[in-house]
């Protein structure tokens, strides 16, 4: 392990071309740009495909090419170039293509702006495109995670042939923290890929589809794909918990907002407030049953979301009324400061 | 499934179905040109000896089920895309063979910008554009490229200009970029042309073994159901009316 | 013995007459024959006029047709 002061979206990249990353495919756009700029400078000389796209929707295209082909690719954007890639994402998904996705999510709906902000959260875990899918989600809160989770989200894509997405912010995207970079990959632990269009020698023909005509058919396909999602909702479910054992009340956040919950914690706990913080790391599989069960053991579980409301939602479904959940967000590109969601905290224990 | 038929005692064959060929019926209507362009891509994929390393990419529209008529490797691409899914293969894997094969709607109007970009890169694949001035599979509409006054599902008075824009020249637009290698345009209405496509096609395949970059070569074909025409008179509709607006011939040859 | 043999592919034929039309010797013609698709399907009404040209099958959209020369007049073709 190497320690260095890395920028998010810079630290995101490295790592990602030290998890064996082989095809970058990009459309520039804020708050990411230092990863494509950072790309473009260290992939080719590291035996890597850079291409500046026309298009998001061309990029995400070229990502279902090199996937199909099977390499390590990866494509990053924020959210307005997220919302044009759905189309790809849904066939990649579908076709049971391994990919990374990067969102740097910013303020919207529309242009919005480049400040930070979670509200595509129901797009990144509900589906976003069309059709019955899922991605990985991953969502670190700090720079040193987000490196982590980015190999984490190649192993688990090639794993489960599920597109992985790590869904972050600008906050996280600019700032500098030290990272520990992930060792370099030994190629021959990525797993082979049976099924890639590599040219037909010494084998049957190989076809990356997410067509088939016939309703049984794709009836089929539809249930390898649920079956794929249980799996990993039994497997993969991550988060981490701060001072929850004698908690009254429970912050929820992630991302960002995770991290900035975790100095409400310690100002509530100087505070002598029985305060304690549920992060998820995967969005989706969302942590329902080990949330559900702090639910029982607290009176009140506190969502604070840079949205209004959307992994509230998900919240509700695990605590299925065992403790009140109020809520507490911020829109536009506000982030609140310790402070104010400390007022948040007050109006519920204390 | 075809079956395999013994050489009839003192003669040879001298033509049958490639290679390349699976042995699953095409899915096109009766006499639709589409039939006469797959079967010359295969040809052209058994002559250089190119089929085990050889990827398509299968188009929305009438071509989608392509890949059960190819023995090669196949990708279905989503409407418009199948030049970037192109690219990301082909950057993958250079020493692939790919190709794409796609139709007017697909290559000329959901996916201009697709097309332009890997053209303009000179994108080292093969395009076979297939231009039957219409939206073959959906039932009809109007194409990018249906011709002035053609009645299609979506412009049943025929195609006004004035509301409707003008067959889109795309084959001309791509041939001013400096990207492409080789930009032709080709029919198949009769054995002449047919032998002709075919020789363009082989060049475009073997462009992309040479390392030249972007070659596409358009076809004009014919969609008999739609257009409301017997196979025989559709050919002729473009021998007489489809290329005196899009007329054949090389647009851009590197050489 | 004719110089040339035009073999159909039945269940490929579907009836589109493009070959019949395409053919220099008026070969071909619709048989009294329906194949499973419900398709008229062609056949060599003249068969003694082949000479193995492959025209028809040239031209066809569906691969139905192959193509037999009389081995003495194939010399020297390629």
């Amino acid at each position: 392990m190497s320690r260095v002061l890395m920028r998010g979206n810079e630290a995101i990249a490295e790592a990602a071309i030290r998890s064996g990353l082989k095809c970058y495919f990009c459309y520039p756009i804020t708050p990411q740009g230092e990863m494509v700029e950072y790309m473009a400078r260290e992939l080719p000389k590291r035996g890597g495909v850079f291409l500046q796209a026309e298009s998001e929707v061309a990029a995400i295209n070229m990502v279902y090419g090199a996937a199909a082909a099977g390499v390590r690719t990866m494509t990053s954007s924020s959210s307005p170039g997220i919302s044009l890639k759905q189309e790809g994402i849904s066939y990649i998904a579908m076709a049971r293509l391994p990919c990374v996705i990067v969102n740097m999510m910013r303020g919207g709906p529309g242009l919005g702006n480049i400040a930070p902000a979670q509200g595509d959260y129901f797009q990144a875990t509900k589906g976003g495109g069309h059709g019955d899918y899922r991605l990985i989600v991953l969502a670190p809160s700090t720079v040193p995670e987000a490196a982590e989770l980015v190999r984490l989200a190649f192993d688990l894509s090639d794993k489960y042939r599920v597109p992985a997405m790590l869904l972050a912010d600008g906050m996280i995207g600019q700032m500098m923290e030290p990272v520990e970079l992930p060792e370099p990959v030994d190629p021959d632990r990525i797993p082979p890929r049976p099924w890639a269009v590599t040219g037909a020698r010494g084998r049957p023909k190989n076809v990356v589809s997410s067509f088939d005509l016939e309703p049984e058919g794709l009836r089929e396909m539809n249930l390898v794909l649920q079956e794929t999602y249980r799996e990993i909702e039994r497997n993969e479910v991550r988060w981490e918990e701060v001072e929850t054992g004698d908690a009254e009340l429970l912050l929820v956040a992630y991302g960002t907002v995770g991290r900035i919950a975790k100095t409400v914690v310690r100002l509530a706990r100087e505070e002598g407030l029985p305060v304690g913080l549920f992060r998820p790391i995967t969005l989706w599989p969302f942590p329902y049953e080990p949330l559900r069960m702090l639910a029982e053991k607290v009176g009140t579980v506190l969502t604070v979301e840079l949205s209004a409301g959307q992994m509230w939602e998900d919240v509700r479904l695990a605590v299925e009324g065992r403790a009140e959940t109020p809520f507490y967000g911020e829109l536009g590109g506000v982030v609140p400061s310790p402070k104010r969601i400390l007022e948040e905290v007050r109006k519920y224990v204390g | 499934m075809s079956v395999e038929v013994a050489v009839p005692k003192g003669y040879t064959r001298v033509f049958s179905k490639p290679r390349a060929l699976s042995d699953a019926g095409f899915t096109y209507c009766p006499g639709c040109h589409h039939g006469i362009i797959t079967r010359l891509v295969a040809e052209a994929i058994d002559e250089l000896g190119i089929l085990e390393r050889t990827v398509g990419i299968a188009p929305v529209g009438c071509a989608v089920f392509l890949d059960r008529f190819f023995n090669c490797d196949f990708v279905q691409a989503a409407h418009g895309r199948a030049c970037a899914v192109a690219t990301g293969i082909k950057r993958a894997r250079p020493d692939l063979v790919v190709f794409t094969y796609q139709g007017d709607g697909d290559l000329a109007a959901i996916g201009t910008a697709e097309t332009v970009h890997a053209a303009n890169r000179g994108e080292n694949i093969t395009v076979i554009f297939v231009n039957n001035g219409i939206y073959g599979m959906t039932g009809g509409e109007m194409a990018p490229t249906t011709l002035p006054g053609q009645r299609t599902t979506t412009t049943p008075a025929g195609r006004e200009p004035r509301l409707h824009g003008y067959p889109l020249k795309i084959s001309e637009m791509l041939a001013q970029l400096d990207g492409p290698a080789y930009i032709t345009r080709q029919a198949v209405f009769d054995h002449p042309h047919i032998v002709k496509a075919k020789r363009a096609i082989l060049k475009a395949f073997r462009n992309q073994l040479d390392g030249k970059g972007f070659s596409l070569v358009e076809i004009l074909s014919t969609c008999p159901t739609n257009w409301r025409m017997s196979p025989a008179e559709a050919g002729r509709w473009v021998a007489e009316e489809v290329t005196e607006v899009f007329p054949l011939g090389d647009l851009k040859d590197v050489g | 013995m004719p110089k040339g043999l035009v073999i159909v592919d039945k269940e490929r034929c579907k009836g589109c007459g493009l070959c019949i039309e395409a053919c220099p010797f008026g070969v071909l013609d619709f048989s009294s024959e329906y194949n499973a698709s419900g398709y008229r399907v062609v056949h060599m009404a003249h068969p003694e006029k082949c000479t193995g040209c492959a025209v028809c099958a040239n031209v066809c959209p569906d691969v139905a047709l192959e193509i037999y020369r009389e081995e003495s007049s194939v010399r020297g073709a390629a």
